[in-house]
C-alpha cells in the first residue's frame, strides 16, 4: 500500500492535546510522522485536508449489531460499514444478540465475521449471565481469553442487587470491566418518559428514579468490592449527579451518555413517534442540560451511540409495541459538533469523548495520534450537511429520530489501520488498489 | 376536506372551543331523530362504516352502531377476537386491508394508546377514536358535555369535579380536557396511586380529599375503579377505597344543590357510587347514554358531509 500524506488539517490528538494546524503521515498501516510541512515519501498519496478536522479514528463503546441472530435488522458487516461511515474505526458489541454472547464460541463468531467484514474494529462485550437471565455468572475468564473487553447485560439490568456485587467481585479478580444498564425494572414500567409529555399522550411513563435508585446501587457495590464499573447511557440529571458525588468520593466508575439524550427530549415522542421510543427515554429539558454539564465537568467520561437497529417491523406500530432503540453511528459526529457549535464542548472534547475516553476506559488500542500506532483515524469536516434520509445511511435499519433531516458536520474519511474504510470524496480512491 | 375541518377525531386534544361547540349544536339538532316512531334519516345513506373493536365493549359499541343505522350507514363489525390481529396481522396492514375496502368511516377501539393516529396515517376513510389505552375517549366527554350543557344551559365558568382513577383513565382525560376547552374549571381527586405524573399538563388541579372536590362542584363525574388496579398495589382494598372516595349521599350534599353526577358506566354500584346517588334525582346517568348516540351521529354527518 502506498504511503498517504493527509495535508493541512486541524490535528486533534486528546491524548496528547494536540490541537494544530499540520500533516500526518501514514505508512505500511501506521501513523509514521505528524507535524507542519511533512514532505511528501515517494509514491505517496498527496491529499489536502484544508477545513478538515483529523484525529484518532472514533470508539463507539456501546452499539447492537445483532448478529448472530437478528441480521434483519443488522449483520456485523453493516453496522461496521455504518461505524467506518460515522467515523468510528472500532466498536464495543453488546452482547444482547440471539444466541446472547455468553460464551467464548459466540465472542469467536463475532471476532471472526468483523475479520471477514473489515470495516471497523469489533471488541465483543461478553453477558456478565449466562444467557443474560440473571442467575449465573458467565466464564469471565475464558471469554476474556477469546476477546471479549467487558461484561454487560446490556438490554436489561442485572436485577438482583446480591448478583450485581458477585459479578464485580469476581470482575475485580480478573481485572474487568463491568458495564452497568441501570433500570430498576420494578420502577421501569412505563413506554416513556413519566411526567408532563406521558401525561399528555397518555402513555405510561417510567420516572427518572427508575435509573437513578440502579446508578446508585451499582455505585454503592462498586465502592463495596473495588471493582471498575462504567455506567452506559445516562439520562437524567439525577443520575449525573449521583455520579459526581461519586467520583468527588473516589469511587471507581466512569460513564456514557449518549448523543440523544443531549439532542432531545421526552417532546420528541409527541404524535406517538416510536422513532424516538428508546430505553432509557428521551427526558425533560432539566435533564438534557444537566448531561451536558456532565459532560462538560467531566462527570460523564464518553460519548457512545446505543447503536439499537430495529426494521420498520419493530418500529411502524402501536407505540407500546413498539422496539426501544436508535440507530446513532451515523449521526454521532454531527449531533456531537451541535454542542460545540454551542461552545458546550472544544473540537479537542469532541475527540476525547468520541475517541480517547472510550478506548482508555475499554483497555483497548487506538484513541490517540501516536506514531507509530495503527493509523485508524477520523477526518471530520464540521460544516458538511449531512441529509438522514435513507439511501445516505449505510446501517440496514433506519429508525433515528432525525430522519429527514439535514445535519451538519460529517465524517468524511476514516482509515483503518491506513485503509480508507469510509471516503466521501474519494480522495484516497487509489490507496485502496 | 369536510367543511367542518377535521378528517378524522382522534381526540378532543385537537378540537378547538369552537369545534366542540359545532359538535354539539349538531348533535342537539339530531337528538330530536331518536324521539320519532321511525328513527332513520337519510345522509349517511351509500356510506359504509366500520366498527373495529379490538377491546370489550357494550355501549360504546352499541351507540356507534346504532348512530350510524339512524343516517342510514351500511355498518360492519369486527372484533378482537373476530380480526386477522388474533393470527398475528399488524395493525398497519388490518388498516391497509380495511383500506382496500374503500370505508368511509373507520370507527376505532384499540388497547393501545395512539393506536387510531398510527390507523389515520394508512387509511383515507375519517378514523374516530372510540377510545385508545389511557389516552383518550373523545366522544365519552363530548356527550359529557352535551349533558352537562342540556341541563344546565353553559359550560363556562362551571366547576367540575372528576374522582377515581385518572391515572388509567381515558374518559378522564378526554373529559380534563373537553371541560377545560369550554371555560370550566376542573378539579381531579383519587389516592396518589390513581392520579398522572403531571396534572397540570391537562389543565387540571388536584386534591387528594374527596370532600374537597365535591365542595362547591356543579358537575361530579365518578369513574370506575377496576378491581384489578388492586393488585397491582394501587389499591389496597375496594372497601376503603368506597369509604374514603365513593359518592354516597352524605357526600354528594356538599356539591353545589342540584350539582349533576355523572358516570361513564359500566357502575360498580357500593363502590365508587351508591345505589341511591346513581338513581337519584341529579343522576344524569341514562340521559349520557341517550346523548351518547346524538354525539356520534353528530360526528359521522360531520366528517362524512360532501364538501
Amino acid at each position: 500500500m502506498k504511503p498517504v500524506l493527509l495535508r493541512n488539517a486541524r490535528l486533534l490528538d486528546p491524548a496528547s492535546n494536540l490541537d494544530e494546524a499540520g500533516d500526518l503521515l501514514v505508512a505500511d498501516g501506521r501513523i509514521a510522522a505528524l507535524g507542519r510541512g511533512i514532505p511528501p515519501p515517494e509514491g505517496a498519496i498527496v491529499t489536502d485536508l484544508s477545513g478538515a478536522w483529523l484525529g484518532p479514528g472514533l470508539v463507539d463503546m456501546h452499539v447492537h449489531l445483532r448478529e448472530p441472530g437478528e441480521e434483519y435488522k443488522e449483520t456485523i458487516a453493516t453496522g461496521t460499514a455504518a461505524a467506518a461511515a460515522g467515523g468510528f474505526t472500532a466498536v464495543a458489541a453488546m452482547p444482547n444478540t440471539r444466541p446472547p454472547n455468553d460464551s467464548a464460541a459466540v465472542t469467536r463468531f463475532i471476532l471472526d465475521r468483523a475479520a471477514a467484514a473489515g470495516s471497523a474494529r469489533v471488541h465483543p462485550v461478553a453477558a456478565v449471565t449466562r444467557g443474560q437471565a440473571g442467575k449465573e455468572l458467565t466464564e469471565f475468564f475464558d471469554l476474556l481469553d477469546a476477546g471479549a473487553v467487558a461484561f454487560s447485560d446490556d438490554g436489561r439490568p442485572v436485577e438482583s442487587p446480591e448478583m450485581m456485587r458477585r459479578a464485580l467481585e469476581y470482575a475485580r479478580s480478573a481485572g474487568a470491566l463491568v458495564i452497568s444498564h441501570a433500570e430498576e425494572p420494578a420502577l421501569a414500567t412505563g413506554v416513556m418518559n413519566e411526567g408532563r409529555v406521558s401525561t399528555l399522550l397518555g402513555l405510561a411513563g417510567t420516572p427518572a428514579a427508575a435509573e437513578e435508585v440502579a446508578v446508585f446501587r451499582d455505585v454503592r457495590l462498586a465502592a463495596l468490592t473495588g471493582a471498575r464499573l462504567h455506567v452506559a447511557h445516562v439520562s437524567t440529571a439525577g443520575a449525573v449527579e449521583i455520579l459526581r458525588r461519586a467520583k468527588e468520593a473516589g469511587i471507581a466508575v466512569t460513564a456514557e451518555t449518549a448523543p440523544h439524550y443531549f439532542s432531545l427530549t421526552e417532546e420528541a415522542v409527541a404524535g406517538y413517534n416510536t422513532l424516538a421510543k428508546m430505553n432509557p427515554p428521551l427526558r425533560t429539558e432539566a435533564d438534557r442540560e444537566a448531561v451536558i454539564q456532565g459532560l462538560r465537568d467531566g462527570t460523564l467520561d464518553a460519548i457512545a451511540t446505543d447503536h439499537a437497529p430495529h426494521s420498520v417491523l419493530e418500529k411502524e406500530c402501536e407505540f407500546a409495541l413498539a422496539a426501544n432503540g436508535v440507530i446513532g453511528l451515523e449521526t454521532a459526529v454531527p449531533l456531537a459538533l451541535d454542542l460545540v457549535r454551542a461552545d458546550a464542548l472544544s473540537p479537542l472534547d469532541l475527540f476525547r469523548f468520541l475517541s480517547t475516553a472510550p478506548a482508555r476506559i475499554l483497555g483497548i488500542e487506538g484513541g490517540s495520534l501516536q506514531v507509530g500506532a495503527p493509523a485508524d483515524l477520523c477526518a471530520i469536516d464540521p460544516d458538511r450537511p449531512f441529509a438522514v434520509i435513507p439511501e445516505n445511511l449505510r446501517s440496514r435499519s433506519h429508525n433515528t429520530p432525525f430522519l429527514g433531516r439535514t445535519l451538519t458536520g460529517r465524517a468524511v474519511l476514516t482509515l483503518l489501520a491506513g485503509t480508507p474504510v469510509h471516503d466521501l470524496d474519494g480522495r484516497l480512491a487509489p490507496a485502496a488498489r | 376536506m369536510n367543511p367542518f375541518g377535521h378528517r378524522h377525531i382522534l381526540g378532543i386534544s385537537q378540537l378547538a372551543p369552537g369545534d366542540i361547540t359545532t359538535i354539539l349544536d349538531t348533535a342537539d339538532s339530531l337528538k330530536e331523530i331518536l324521539d320519532r316512531p321511525i328513527k332513520k334519516v337519510p345522509p349517511l345513506r351509500g356510506r359504509t362504516v366500520v366498527h373495529l373493536f379490538l377491546e370489550p365493549s357494550t355501549r360504546t359499541r352499541l351507540s356507534f352502531e346504532m348512530a350510524a343505522k339512524r343516517l342510514s350507514a351500511d355498518t360492519v363489525g369486527i372484533s378482537a377476537a373476530t380480526s386477522s390481529l388474533v393470527k398475528g396481522e399488524t395493525l398497519v396492514d388490518t388498516a391497509r386491508n380495511i383500506e382496500a375496502m374503500r370505508p368511509d368511516v373507520l370507527v376505532l377501539r384499540h388497547p393501545a394508546s395512539g393506536a387510531p393516529h398510527l390507523m389515520a396515517r394508512h387509511v383515507d376513510a375519517a378514523v374516530i377514536n372510540a377510545g385508545d389505552g389511557t389516552n383518550e375517549h373523545p366522544t365519552q366527554a363530548l356527550l359529557d358535555l352535551m349533558t352537562v350543557r342540556e341541563r344546565l344551559g353553559r359550560l363556562q365558568g362551571l366547576r367540575v369535579a372528576i374522582v377515581g382513577d385518572i391515572a388509567h383513565s381515558r374518559v378522564a382525560r378526554s373529559d380534563i380536557l373537553a371541560f377545560s376547552k369550554m371555560g370550566a374549571e376542573v378539579v381531579i381527586c383519587g389516592p396518589a396511586t390513581l392520579l398522572p405524573p403531571d396534572p397540570a399538563a391537562l389543565g387540571a388541579r388536584v386534591t387528594l380529599r374527596m370532600e374537597e372536590a365535591l365542595e362547591g362542584a356543579d358537575v361530579v363525574i365518578m369513574l370506575r375503579i377496576q378491581r384489578e388496579r388492586m393488585g397491582q398495589n394501587l389499591l389496597p382494598s375496594l372497601r376503603e377505597y368506597a369509604a374514603r372516595y365513593g359518592l354516597d349521599r352524605r357526600r354528594a350534599a356538599l356539591a353545589k344543590p342540584g350539582a349533576l353526577v355523572l358516570h361513564p358506566g359500566p357502575l360498580n354500584r357500593g363502590v365508587e357510587i351508591s345505589p341511591e346517588v346513581a338513581d337519584g334525582p341529579c343522576s344524569v346517568i341514562l340521559d349520557q347514554v341517550t346523548n351518547g348516540v346524538a354525539v356520534r351521529m353528530a360526528l359521522l354527518s360531520l366528517l362524512v358531509r360532501e364538501g
